[in-house]
């Protein structure tokens, strides 16, 4: 039998994360801004945000299938770039608000849309720094046995079940339950 | 029974393409095995494209994935376009699922395989192995841990 995947890198400092530092729901995203389901879960995350407010606490973390999604690494090095400017979330919404069009036009006026600094973020991922932390997270992925796009490790474990809301919101409220 | 650790791993020649066969033995180093039930199914799909994503990772220690299920080599062919799959897959078809049996992960009952990974060291031994229930995409953490230990 396998064994539960455990999250190989703990949330820390350096990750993007929103609710409070010490929600007893520690929920890290793996995702994948050009992947359909991904796209589908995103309005799911926000509406669980919302039920569980103070008790949880929500963490990104780019799992880009390049093969299978051609512009997952871009929009991925776009928003780490943006991060870089503390506007992280509000790409990371447009993103997936805009997923149909990732091409490296639509990238850029996002970059615009959000209020950052076009030539900044475009600096940035031409000196290399968010490609190596899209990298970094990619591997981390692998490391914890991320199995698609999205996955989600509550509390530094890997959830299987269905992340549609209702099932998840379930699962959120045992877990909080038994904590 | 799926094999155990430390047995001889089954030669094979299995067609990777309609007119191309791919035997254990032609590869050096390590060999990761990844039997999945069928082409198209939406767990398999998503565990290969795991596999796929992450297959520079296992390159960079010298090892090589191969896919295997049931599915014959024309139905491999459009699966592995369409996926991107970035690695071989085989066909365990003629007579089928005799690979599958070798390594004891055939299921009889519906005549595809377990979803279950093998990691194949440099002396032809099974080094680690995982059977995951079928509906469980087990991630490649297992096996890339398994082939780091044996370098």
């Amino acid at each position: 039998m396998s064994e539960r995947a455990l999250l190989s890198i703990p949330v820390g400092p350096e990750d993007h994360s929103r609710g409070p530092l010490d929600a007893k729901l520690t929920v890290v995203e793996y995702g994948d801004y050009q992947c359909p389901y991904c796209g589908q879960a995103y309005p799911i995350v926000e509406k669980l945000m919302t039920t569980f407010a103070d008790s949880m606490r929500l963490v990104f973390r780019n799992l880009p299938l390049a093969d299978v999604h051609p512009h997952a690494e871009a929009a991925a090095e776009v928003a780490e770039a943006v991060g870089l400017q503390g506007k992280f979330w509000e790409i990371h919404d447009t993103l997936f608000e805009n997923q149909r069009d990732l091409s490296a036009a639509a990238l850029l006026r996002y970059v615009a849309d959000v209020g950052a600094d076009v030539k900044e973020a475009t600096k940035e991922i031409a000196d290399g720094g968010p490609r190596q932390r899209v990298e970094a997270d990619f591997e981390s992925a692998i490391r914890s046995g991320a199995n698609g796009t999205p996955t989600f490790f509550v509390n530094g474990v890997r959830y299987d079940g269905s992340w549609q809301y209702e099932p998840f919101a379930e699962y959120l409220t045992q877990v909080l339950d038994g904590s | 029974m799926a094999l155990e650790t430390g047995v001889v791993a089954p030669e094979f020649g299995l067609l990777a393409t309609p007119d191309q066969k791919v035997a254990l033995s032609e590869f050096d180093g390590p060999v990761v095995l990844i039997f999945y039930p069928a082409d198209w199914s939406p767990v398999c799909s998503d565990e290969l494209s795991v596999f796929s994503a992450a297959s520079r990772l296992f390159h960079a220690r010298g090892a090589q994935l191969l896919g295997i299920s049931v599915d014959g080599p024309w139905c491999h062919e459009v699966f592995k376009e369409q996926r991107k799959v970035a690695f071989p897959l085989l066909a365990d078809c003629n007579p089928k699922g005799e690979v599958a049996k070798a390594y004891g992960v055939y299921r009889e009952d519906d005549g595809t395989s377990e979803r279950a990974l093998f990691v194949i060291d440099r002396d032809g031994k099974v080094a680690w192995s995982e059977v995951s229930p079928v509906g469980v995409n087990p991630g490649a953490d297992g096996a890339l841990r398994a082939v780091e230990a044996l370098s």
